[in-house]
């Protein structure tokens, strides 16, 4: 649906994810399709889903270019609960209301909490064997390496508008080493980030 | 055991909206409550069940998923989840709405590149934050670097990625 822009390119920031406009009714994503999208995100969402939705999204199925994605992605982050379920809820409701929705998070969530549940049961029983403790260990460290990569792929661009480094920097800062509560985290940063935001606007 | 089942709903429905940031930055608060609090699980078992949420694909949400099905069977897992998700659900549905019929405004915009900044800030943050968890030693340091590089510069997909981890994880044991 977005097979003429260029991921990234500056004018995506006006291109309306979902248009509300009568009549583009067409454009919208069916129910099946968000399913089976969210779906493959959940299922081969090892370690985190971020990576591989942001891979379906953007790269494979091109719903969203990489800035209409980092802008949804943005408001469901500053949003409470989890993000990237978040996410889902939104961009089902953009296309197809409530039921949109819902059909996006089952089909994120479905196997994977039925798998979650079986491995729940199975650890129960073998978790305690050295084999599975140092393959998790193992898998622990390359999912720690996931989410990094993947963070460094929506930072670049952000930080390619350089006043915005020291504002990232102080956010990483306050949370990884003085251990501050998100909510303190935001009270602080938040004031100074939207006066940067507006002396510039 | 429906006792039990609304302790679990209310429980994460309240973490659900208290989940600022995701649910990476809401771990300390949850290990607090059922943990600390509510006595549910040892701290070893709250470590174990975390691990699992890890080791399944889906969202990192899922750890409510585990302590549920622990707590509860199947039902438990299920409640949690849902109590877990719905409350932001419903919130962020509601915001992201208003979030695009005021596109063009000018406030709209600034509060959007105000955003920007922390929203990469925080994923960093989270990924430091995994990264102190996982990283036990140099070998799993590297392990983590490998794959970050691996995911940022290549098109990869990252199930071979973790599937290598994994391998590694059992080579060098």
């Amino acid at each position: 649906m977005h097979a003429g822009q260029l991921p990234g390119s500056p004018a995506d920031h006006k291109t309306p994810i979902m248009s509300d406009t009568p009549g583009s009714s067409d454009t919208r994503l069916r129910h099946w399709e968000l399913f089976t999208g969210f779906f493959q995100a959940g299922i081969l969402g090892f370690g985190g889903v971020l990576p591989v939705a942001r891979r379906m999204l953007v790269d494979q199925r091109r719903w969203l270019t990489q800035a209409q994605f980092n802008d949804l992605f943005s408001l469901c982050q500053f949003m409470p609960g989890a993000n990237i379920v978040n996410f889902c809820f939104a961009f089902g409701a953009r296309h197809r209301g409530v039921s949109g929705a819902a059909a996006a998070v089952l089909g994120l969530m479905g196997a994977p909490v039925c798998i979650v549940m079986g491995l729940g049961l199975l650890y129960a029983r073998y978790g305690g064997l050295p084999a599975a403790q140092h393959a998790l260990t193992g898998l622990a460290a390359a999912a720690a390496g996931l989410v990094l990569g993947t963070a460094l792929r929506i930072a670049s661009p952000i930080f390619a508008e350089r006043k915005t480094i020291p504002l990232s920097a102080a956010v990483f800062a306050l949370v990884m080493f003085a251990h501050l509560s998100l909510p303190v985290t935001m009270a602080i940063i938040l004031p100074v980030s939207l006066f940067v935001a507006w002396r510039s606007a | 055991m429906s006792g039990i089942l609304a302790a679990l709903a209310l429980l994460f429905g309240k973490l659900s909206l208290l989940a600022i940031g995701g649910v990476n930055s809401t771990l300390p608060e949850i290990a607090r409550e059922v943990v600390s609090e509510r006595h549910w699980l040892s701290p070893a078992q709250f470590a174990q069940l975390y691990a699992i949420s890890n080791a399944a694909p889906g969202p990192n949400v899922m750890i409510s998923t585990v302590i549920g099905a622990h707590m509860a069977g199947a039902a438990g897992g299920v409640v949690a989840t849902l109590g877990m998700i719905l409350p932001s659900g419903i919130l962020v549905i509601i915001a992201s709405q208003l979030w695009e019929r005021y596109r063009e405004t000018r406030w709209r915009r600034i509060i959007q590149a105000a955003l920007l900044p922390i929203t990469a800030g925080l994923i960093l943050a989270a990924a430091g934050v995994l990264a102190r968890q996982a990283d036990t030693g140099a070998l799993t340091a590297v392990l983590t670097l490998i794959t970050a590089g691996a995911i940022w510069r290549t098109g990869l997909h990252p199930l071979w990625l973790l599937g290598a981890g994994a391998l590694v994880g059992l080579l060098t044991s």
